[in-house]
């Protein structure tokens, strides 16, 4: 049969390359070339070893968290208490500091708190069926209400001095041990969305729920797991956030949920569910980084570039649709 | 008679207040004196404006993210204009603030409407872009008392009848709201476009209009609640209102607005914004730490939509249950 057949119907109109071209990760590598290109022009300080090292601090903790949003995201649900949960599992550890807890326990018990953050909130959201958006602003103000009542107005800061290792230590010359355990939870969180079975679950729950179900996902134990990954992630970043700190404060994190969707957002998960990639998430994460970094370089304020950010993420969402939309006009008035 | 009443979410958090109120009173008696009354109702309007505007919005199936960050911005440019130009009449930055704040509702319904940008993607974005350009046009500094002027600071502690004038101000944005939601084509086209879009479509609704409708109210009311919060706390800086958006959607989901649209009421948002303003105007008086405030808050969300969602779960059965068993 020749693809000149008029019976014959292609299982995809373009080629793999022509979609790669096309896709959303492409365009995000554009924009982080671009960045790096107009940073390495704005400042004679940016292309120095230390100095891109530093910069990926700016990221790493939130993109460890933003590797399990993403596939909370996907599987159609939100989650938006996890910096809260950074500053429960960060009181939690430093409660325990005050008591000669060392660097090993410390880490369990940022992890542990983390996971039962992220049990509660997958009980109420999966076990009681209540909206998730609601559920995690509500243990939002509640995790970062307990830090509240544990601190009050005062400050953790007796921490062991190897402990400052999660968050200041370097594995190799400029490597930040952070960005190690960037680097490997990217490859492990993009394993699991997108060469397991679980993975292919997770999809099918995001994109349809009722039919997820009926072919034998048991959708509400996928969105549990999720919530627990959350959490668990959170207490870790809760881990790299205080050593790097090494100081607790019930604000600690502030605001960090919603940068953290927006990472999420920009690198392509569909806020709807259903679509995205992890590679998305990695080049986002680099946006982000090098944005502010950038910015921070020229001495542009933090509100300044969280402007920009803003801008940023309406903008790459809203320029595709622009852009389809022109073309289709253009195409439009072709075949007339 | 009575298990009908209970039927209605708003009938049973009403009782929940006067249980809350009167559980206080106990506590602390005094508390129900009507002047005391009076200056928690005072010290919960602004929430409530702002959750009638949030509750257009949620109940056509939207979110606002942006709203407290609308309320800054509008709030900083009637400052600066008091600052800058203190011959003008309170009335018109009255009406400069509530403009600035449709325009900046009227962006997040065009980027929703004619972009088809998710509402949580659009008011995330703008949110962080709104607050940034308070900065802009601040260079960070605050507008402080001393630079504003009496007539301006003046408005909305004004007693009229007994009653602040603040307070009078969100009383009529109550009635308005009602009326809109309940008498208007615009007010039932946000029930109908959250209960289901689809239909709404047959129906011939247009769903992206209705969206943006629901932004400008949210963003008009979000300007005017920008005034009043600067003149009455007298200052105008970068980070008012932090946060406050969160307490805002709360006090619609504790009032009963589904946040999957469609199902709720003005009185519902209002009762929800005033069981927050309570429980805030309670703990110092019957000597709980401050510091409670936000864990108790948080419970009473998640108590709330526990509620709710029990009370509006669809009845289900099960099929198939030998397979059920086999589990």
């Amino acid at each position: 049969m020749s693809v000149n057949d008029k019976r014959f119907v292609p299982d995809r109109l373009h080629g793999r390359g022509y979609r790669m071209a096309r896709s959303w990760e492409s365009l995000l590598i554009v924009v982080v070339i671009a960045i790096f290109i107009i940073n390495s022009f704005a400042s004679p300080y940016f292309l120095d070893a230390w100095n891109l090292s530093d910069a990926t601090f700016n990221f790493t903790e939130k993109a460890l968290i933003a590797f399990a949003m993403a596939l909370v995201i996907i599987s159609g649900e939100i989650d938006l208490s996890v910096a809260a949960i950074i500053a429960l599992a960060s009181t939690a550890m430093g409660y325990a500091a005050q008591f000669g807890a060392g660097t090993p326990e410390l880490a369990a018990i940022g992890l542990g708190v983390g996971l039962l953050c992220g049990a509660f909130n997958g009980f109420l959201i999966t076990g009681l069926g209540l909206p998730s958006i609601v559920v995690t602003i509500g243990t939002m103000s509640l995790f970062r209400g307990l830090s509240y009542v544990f601190l009050g107005d005062k400050a953790f800061t007796g921490y062991p001095s190897d402990f400052a290792w999660f968050g200041q230590g370097y594995v190799f010359w400029v490597i930040s041990f952070e960005f190690v355990l960037f680097a490997v939870m990217a490859v492990l969180f993009g394993i699991l969305l997108h060469l397991t079975s679980f993975g292919r679950m997770v999809y099918a729950v995001g994109n349809n729920a009722t039919a997820a179900r009926f072919s034998g996902i048991r959708v509400g134990r996928v969105k549990f797991l999720l919530f627990l990954m959350t959490g668990v992630m959170s207490g870790m970043a809760a881990i790299c956030l205080t050593s790097r700190l090494g100081s607790t404060r019930p604000s600690i994190a502030f605001g960090w949920e919603l940068e953290i969707v927006t990472m999420v957002v920009l690198g392509g998960i569909n806020i709807l569910g259903g679509a995205g990639t992890i590679i998305g998430v990695v080049l986002a994460a680099f946006i982000m980084g090098l944005v502010t970094f950038g910015f921070g370089l020229m001495n542009v304020p933090g509100i300044v570039m969280s402007i920009f950010i803003g801008l940023l993420l309406i903008g790459v969402i809203a320029l595709p649709v622009l852009y389809t939309r022109i073309v289709r006009r253009f195409t439009r008035e072709q075949v007339q | 008679m009575m298990a009908r009443i209970f039927k209605h979410r708003e009938a049973l958090l009403f009782v929940a207040i006067l249980l809350l109120v009167g559980a206080i009173e106990l506590r602390f008696p005094g508390f129900v004196a009507p002047r005391n009354l009076v200056s928690i109702y005072n010290d919960t309007a602004i929430l409530i404006i702002l959750a009638l505007g949030q509750a257009a919005v949620i109940l056509a199936r939207g979110i606002d993210l942006s709203i407290a960050a609308n309320l800054a911005l509008s709030g900083t440019i009637a400052a600066l204009l008091n600052v800058a130009f203190p011959d003008l009449p309170v009335i018109f930055l009255l009406v400069a603030a509530t403009f600035s704040g449709a325009v900046l509702g009227a962006i997040n319904g065009l980027l929703v409407w004619r972009l088809s940008i998710p509402p949580i993607v659009v008011t995330l974005g703008t949110m962080t872009i709104y607050r940034g350009t308070i900065f802009l046009l601040t260079g960070g500094a605050w507008v402080n008392a001393h630079e504003m002027t009496d007539a301006f600071k003046a408005v909305p502690r004004a007693v009229f009848l007994g009653i602040p004038v603040l307070a009078w101000f969100s009383l009529a944005v109550i009635v308005l709201m009602m009326v809109v939601l309940v008498m208007t084509r615009l007010g039932r086209a946000f029930y109908a476009v959250g209960g289901n879009p689809h239909a709404a479509v047959y129906t011939g609704i247009s769903v992206g209009r209705t969206h943006f409708f629901a932004y400008l109210i949210a963003g008009a009311l979000a300007g005017l609640a920008g005034y009043l919060w600067t003149a009455r706390y007298a200052v105008a800086y970068v980070d008012i209102a932090n946060g406050f958006e969160l307490d805002v959607v709360a006090a619609c989901v504790i009032g009963g607005i589904s946040i999957a649209g469609g199902a709720g009421t003005a009185i519902g948002a209002v009762l929800g914004a005033l069981f927050l303003g309570i429980i805030k105007n309670a703990l110092p008086v019957i000597d709980v730490s401050p510091f409670w405030q936000m864990a108790i808050s948080g419970t009473v969300i998640i108590i709330a939509v526990a509620v709710n969602a029990r009370s509006s779960r669809v009845k289900g059965r099960v099929i198939l249950k030998k397979a059920e068993h086999a589990r």
